[in-house]
């Protein structure tokens, strides 16, 4: 099953590569990661999609909450979260196409970022469910190139996650 | 007062008690070197290896129960203490290391002995560190000290820059630690303990399992008094050793892959086990799918990752072991009438354990002819001091010494249980040595382990470590050796040692002295000789040479499926 886990961490060196070194040690999947710095800027907050049962989703909280420049761990997963993704997608968009695809970004509320006359590039974001749902009307209209984020989620509710 | 940042250093060490440091130095060290030299607290040790200097601050940790600290210059240095850092990181044991680093501006541009040490050891250390700022120093100290003894212990490294250590600033050790993302649970939930008393005064075939983590906490009186209390049987891992006596006739000694038949089949067989400290390691469970098939497990530890992690539990308690078996210590004199009935419903199955007992005790067959190494090590421990510290190295020897030897008193048994590191046992010994410079401290080594660190009799020669080294040789890599007669049709490929070595006059090129028994009836005699010698010796012990360490639950089988005798 899949799981959304939200890892506040101190803003310091390493702390990257401690975290995906746990996974790549322990033999845990990533899906997708995506880290930047919060409001408060010695924190980061990453993202990370990984898969796995019960007992080995367990172990991930666990385990990364041991690391020492973890802060705390969050899972999504029982859809206390929001999730939200971006893609850049480069599409080919010449004469019978080029409508077309300007019918599917209208649709899914994305926008053209640039232009030339043989291709457009498409910004679009959403859950990654709606990213997937864009991507596979795109797909036999010719895609080029195709770069995701990976999702970011946050809590619902008026309360950050300090609870407060 | 401004001090560089070498000073610093060696300042903040002797504000943590640290009277002993095993280091080697080198050009990215020479200044911390430098301020050594008339640092007068500190009393430095020189190993002849970097990989000896940091078992031996984790031998000086694992006996002393303080945190062993070793210095190691970058690049090769560093890459040498790798091995010492993770034997210490498996067995949770409380040392920091400190390495020089290049200077800031250099790193990264493969610089003469360069190295990422940090990226190196990131998975085989609790945390580490690079200092970038001299500033930092003395509060990355104060960390890297608290993170390593506090929680579940464990190594900590500490790369300083160069340029940190020429560089001055206001030393200021931090009085208070504060690190907002680690908080060890140390205090065990009492809703859980009371629920945890509950189940195991319910059960009819209880038993204790009992891990490193008791003595890691300091918590071998309480183990033995909750367990006296309860008259309960009581199996130790290898790391658990000496957390409860072996004398006493709870005793179920050692369990798993080399342990007792009655351990194992007490643990096969129980219906509520509390392990402590434990972390259900595959040498201790065997198959999964088989291992204690009735059992209600109640789990205690200080590291939530071990809960969970290879057996599913029933009742989990996160904190301090010793925190918590003094929990239930009072748990069970508030309740005197069950542990009445308690005892009075157990009755059956100590008889089924003392039959077991009675079926297949640890034994082995004298020989005259020739010398057994079980035999050696009983009359150890007849002829060794009541507090002797007793070192291993990793093989068949440190199997017989674990069946053997009879621990009965905690920090008595160093041996590299987790990563099982030949090497280990001579460079540890030299720590626990230095910790305790008048107790008798001995290693039992086989012949190919003793090689892989020797050099460092020329240590013990010159700090005046009087460590009893007994070697067990079979000429063999005698583990190994027994793996491929039971499982690969006897091909022994690669694991006969047959140059002969004179370890009498190795012992003496050394300035030491060694003595040889090749017969039974010399056995005593030579270890006397040993251990009335001052100073280190080497007993070497010509052995059966293809003697098997029995009884052994074969890789990937159930621990009720023992290969007794072969």
């Amino acid at each position: 099953m899949k799981h959304t886990i939200s890892v506040l961490v101190e803003n310091e060196f390493g702390v990257l590569s401690r975290v995906a070194a746990l996974f790549s040690g322990r033999g845990f999947n990533i899906d997708s990661l995506s880290v930047a710095p919060t409001n408060d800027e010695t924190i980061s907050r990453m993202t990370l999609v990984t898969r796995g049962d019960d007992q080995i989703l367990e172990q991930i909280s666990k385990q990364l909450n041991k690391l020492i420049d973890v802060i705390k761990v969050i899972d999504f997963t029982d859809g206390s979260g929001i999730e939200r993704e971006m893609a850049l997608v480069k599409v080919t968009a010449e004469d019978e196409s080029r409508a077309e695809v300007l019918r599917i970004v209208d649709i899914f509320r994305a926008k053209i970022i640039d232009v030339t006359p043989r291709s457009y590039t498409i910004e679009a974001t959403g859950s990654p469910a709606k990213i997937d749902a864009i991507l596979e009307l795109l797909r036999p209209l010719g895609l080029k190139e195709l770069v995701r984020t990976g999702p970011v989620a946050i809590g619902r509710g008026a309360k950050g996650w300090k609870g407060q | 007062m401004k001090m560089n940042g070498a000073r610093i250093l060696l300042e903040c060490l002797k504000k943590e008690g640290v009277d002993t440091v095993f280091g080697y130095p080198g050009g990215t060290v020479i200044n911390i070197y430098d301020e050594l030299y008339s640092f007068k607290e500190i009393h430095h040790i020189l190993p002849r290896h970097e990989q000896a200097g940091v078992h031996a601050a984790d031998g000086y940790a694992r006996a002393t129960g303080r945190v062993g600290v070793a210095f190691a210059t970058s690049g090769p240095g560093a890459t040498n203490t790798v091995t010492g850092i993770a034997t210490a990181y498996m067995d949770s044991i409380p040392i920091v290391i400190i390495t020089g680093q290049v200077p800031t501006a250099l790193i990264g541009n493969d610089a003469f002995q360069e190295v990422d040490i940090i990226g190196i050891t990131r998975p085989c250390t609790k945390h580490n560190f690079l200092v970038r700022d001299v500033k930092e120093l003395a509060g990355i100290l104060k960390k890297a000290f608290y993170i390593a003894r506090s929680g579940r212990p464990g190594p900590v490294l500490v790369d300083i820059p160069k340029d940190v250590q020429i560089a001055q600033t206001e030393f200021k050790y931090p009085e208070k630690v504060e690190i907002r993302g680690y908080k060890p649970n140390l205090e065990g939930h009492p809703k859980q303990v009371e629920r945890a008393i509950e189940m195991l005064l319910d059960s009819r075939k209880p038993v204790v399992y009992v891990g490193g983590g008791v003595i890691l906490a300091n918590a071998a009186e309480e183990l033995t008094k909750l367990c006296n209390m309860l008259d309960v049987p009581v199996t130790t891992t290898l790391m658990g050793l000496g957390a409860y006596p072996e004398d006493s006739p709870n005793s179920l000694r050692m369990l798993g892959m080399h342990g007792t038949y009655y351990a194992n089949m007490a643990m096969t067989n129980t219906d509520v086990m509390v392990a402590i400290g434990a972390r259900f390691d595959d040498r201790v469970t065997g198959k999964l799918a088989t291992f204690a098939p009735h059992a209600k497990i109640i789990h205690i530890d200080v590291d939530p990752t071990s809960i969970k992690k290879n057996v599913p539990v029933d009742l989990p308690i996160v904190g301090d072991v010793k925190d918590v078996l003094f929990k239930m210590i009072k748990e069970v004199e508030a309740h005197p009438d069950k542990v009445k009935a308690f005892k009075e419903a157990t009755r059956e199955w100590h008889e089924e354990i003392a039959a077991w007992k009675g079926k297949h005790p640890l034994t082995y067959k004298h020989a005259a002819n020739v010398i057994k190494p079980q035999y050696v090590i009983e009359k150890l421990r007849e002829l060794s001091d009541s507090d002797a510290i007793v070192a291993t190295d990793v093989g068949q020897h440190q199997m017989w010494t674990a069946q053997f030897f009879t621990f009965t008193k905690p920090r008595t048994l160093l041996s590299s249980g987790g990563l099982g590191t030949m090497g280990y046992g001579l460079p540890a010994a030299m720590g626990a040595q230095a910790a305790f410079p008048k107790r008798q401290v001995i290693v039992v080594c086989g012949d190919g382990g003793f090689q892989m660190n020797l050099q460092e009799m020329a240590t013990l020669v010159q700090n005046r470590l009087p460590v009893k080294i007994v070697i067990l040789n079979n000429n063999f890599l005698g583990m190994v050796r027994q793996w491929q007669e039971l499982f690969f049709d006897k091909r022994y490929s690669s694991t006969c040692m047959e140059q002969p070595i004179d370890f009498i006059k190795l012992a003496e090129a050394f300035g030491a002295k060694g003595f040889q028994a090749t017969k039974t009836d010399e056995v005593e005699e030579t270890i006397k000789n040993g251990f009335a010698y001052d100073g280190p010796v080497i007993m070497e012990f010509k052995i059966a040479r293809e003697e098997k360490v029995l009884p052994m639950v074969p890789a990937g089988a159930s621990l009720n499926e023992m290969v007794l005798n072969a």
